[in-house]
């Protein structure tokens, strides 16, 4: 196996639930003593659904989440970050490494901004340019492999369909030449038929730019489709890790077989019902 | 087959009036549900399915035009049939709403008012609809909860919407709508906003009290896999058109309109995990730029160059019995 990219090591991610006049508040405890690899170059994927944990330890290992134990190393070869304890100039040079893809295209990008600005924004923000030519250059470069027609610069997302704004989402994202990209649900939003494309398109990115993604999402049989392993998440324990191979064909974990039977089948013949996980000491809302 | 069939939709052409000229959001439909029967209308995003099923209960905006010719007929066993498109007065319109027809919305969380409780909403639609006295209703309401699997109905029932998870919301929304034994319920994306585990248990759930009430049910999903696991029939609606329509089994299984078998090619299918997903080509159009012909022209690669699909509508045409696919009989699957 390739070298982790990210080494998630006994993390845990607390919140505090509301606030107390005297002592401390009861705590949230989002995320619950989980560890996990994640190699380069890999298409990572993260199942859970919604309350699992996902998207806050996605956004931890972005640093947009506290962490509140454990470690989280990120290391491509160039640097070697401790993201909980990461100083601002290294921070700032983190950000550039490592980028998130929203969920939703519609919310996700300014109705006052074209196109091209909105792709070229994160490099005049970090500075990575110096001039307009260069950003030019680069948001050209970058939206030719992102598939956008590049007369379309100029326009404005609402001009847009959603499949189009997922792709201007992707370009902004990448712009920066990331090493390490999270999509957190990137392809929920979308119609089947764009949902595809979409896919396709992320993994040609991934092994054009040789990128390692981070992708969560609560659809298995998306996750079947595009990662090489899997890690399934439930009220933020790790349930089971596998290859995804492995995973699908052999779940050994009884929350996974429950999450795998749920999926509605496309065989109108096989209307059996779906299992219903109850973890012992719980009951089932 | 004697039965007559619970709703007929004919020619239904639907239209919204719009700063930027008429958009056309349903053209030309016709269904029609049978007591105790599923019927899926499945579609992506702008396809008109929701503007369908609204019509059938007259929810759409002040701005919408029902084109001359549409009708919408329904007929509740033991009353006079109804055209719901020729109802003049609102006072009418309540009754059939909740009355019956039943539906049930995408979001279980915008769909209870927040300040009322579960159990006073339950009860003030029951006392519309029925004549039923308050304790009756009441008791009705804690009768429906337990149906659907709340634990605790009769303490439940005093709780406001915010004290239930997304997974229940849904449910207590399937047990108000049903409570009125509606003869048609309209389920608009009812497990779309639910993870898949509780997706699972609310179409369970769906086809246990479609079994016990018998009603029809118009399920409109984006899913293919939900409609395998519920419908009988199914129809496959493309901006505002039906492009195929038939039994579940035959259409999942031979779909003939390219465009069906676009939307399978572009699903993840779990049992062949090296297959590729295959997007449909091209963009969906937008409203005002709607194409002549067959409205799926212009993304259907099937087609050559200067095909009469470029400007004539083909006919709704019959693949094996009761499929029927938008096609000219000449590009039936089978035929010389």
């Amino acid at each position: 196996m390739a070298e982790p990219l990210i080494k998630v090591d006994d993390v845990s991610i607390l919140f505090p639930l509301g606030r107390r006049l005297i002592g401390q508040p009861p705590m949230l405890r989002a995320i619950d003593h989980v560890s996990l690899e994640i190699p380069k170059g890999s298409f990572y994927g993260l199942v859970g659904e919604s309350g699992s944990g996902k998207t806050t330890l996605g956004r931890a290992m972005l640093r947009a989440a506290p962490i509140t134990e454990g470690t989280i190393r990120y290391n491509d070869g160039e640097v070697d970050y401790d993201i909980g304890s990461i100083g601002k100039a290294e921070l700032r040079d983190y950000r550039r490494r490592a980028q998130l893809i929203f969920q939703d295209p519609y919310a996700a990008l300014s109705p006052r901004m074209t196109v091209r600005d909105i792709i070229a924004e994160p490099l005049e923000v970090m500075g990575l340019t110096k001039t307009r030519a260069e950003t030019d250059a680069r948001v050209r470069e970058i939206a030719a492999k992102c598939r956008l027609n590049l007369e379309h610069l100029r326009r404005y997302p609402h001009a847009f369909s959603g499949g189009q704004r997922q792709r201007i989402s992707i370009a902004r994202a990448l712009v920066t030449g990331p090493k390490f990209v999270v999509a957190d649900e990137s392809v929920a939003a979308l119609d089947v038929s764009i949902q595809a494309d979409i896919l396709n398109l992320l993994k040609t990115l991934q092994r054009d730019l040789d990128l390692t993604f981070l992708f969560i999402s609560h659809d298995l049989s998306v996750v079947a489709h595009v990662c090489d392993f899997v890690t399934v998440l439930y009220h933020g324990k790790i349930m089971e890790q596998a290859p995804t191979r492995q995973l699908f064909a052999d779940p050994q974990h009884e929350y996974t077989k429950c999450l795998l039977s749920a999926i509605p089948s496309l065989d109108p013949d096989n209307r059996q019902r779906a299992r219903v996980y109850r973890p012992e000491g719980e009951t089932a809302g | 087959m004697t039965e007559t069939p619970l709703v007929e939709v004919e020619n239904l052409t639907i239209q919204f009036k719009t700063d930027e000229g008429l958009i056309t959001a349903v053209e030309n439909v016709n269904f029609h549900i049978m007591p105790g029967e599923v019927l899926g209308l499945v579609g992506e995003s702008g396809s008109g399915k929701s503007v369908t099923a609204k019509s059938l209960m007259r929810l759409n905006g002040d701005n919408t035009v029902y084109a001359p010719g549409s009708h919408i007929r329904l007929n509740v066993p033991g009353k006079a049939p109804l055209e719901v498109l020729e109802i003049k007065r609102e006072s009418q319109m309540i009754q059939i709403r909740g009355g019956a027809i039943s539906m049930i919305f995408q979001e279980p969380m915008a769909s209870f008012a927040p300040a009322l409780t579960i159990g006073k909403q339950m009860v003030e639609q029951l006392q519309l609809h029925t004549d039923m006295s308050k304790k009756q209703a009441t008791e009705l309401s804690i009768e429906m909860l337990d149906r659907v699997g709340i634990t605790e109905p009769s303490r439940r029932i005093n709780q406001y919407a915010f004290e239930f998870s997304g997974g229940m919301r849904q449910r207590a929304m399937i047990a108000m709508a049903l409570s009125t034994k509606p003869k048609m319920l309209i389920a608009d994306e009812p497990t779309t906003a639910l993870d898949v585990t509780i997706q699972a248990q609310v179409i369970d759930l769906m086809k246990d009290l479609v079994a016990e009430f018998g009603m029809g049910i118009l399920f409109i999903t984006h899913d293919l896999g939900v409609i395998a696991q519920t419908a009988d029939r199914v129809a496959v609606m493309y901006l505002g058109r039906i492009m195929e329509s038939g039994p579940v089994r035959e259409v999942i299984r031979r779909p003939a309109h390219a465009y069906t078998q676009g939307l399978l090619n572009a699903l993840p299918k779990l049992d062949d995990l090296d297959a590729p997903l295959t997007p449909i080509a091209g963009d969906i159009p937008s409203p005002l730029e709607r194409p002549r012909g067959c409205v799926f022209h212009p993304r259907n690669p099937t087609l050559q160059p200067g095909s009469r699909y470029e400007t004539e509508v083909p006919p709704m045409s019959e693949v094996s019995p009761g499929h029927f696919a938008a096609l000219f009989p000449e590009d039936i699957p089978g035929a010389a």
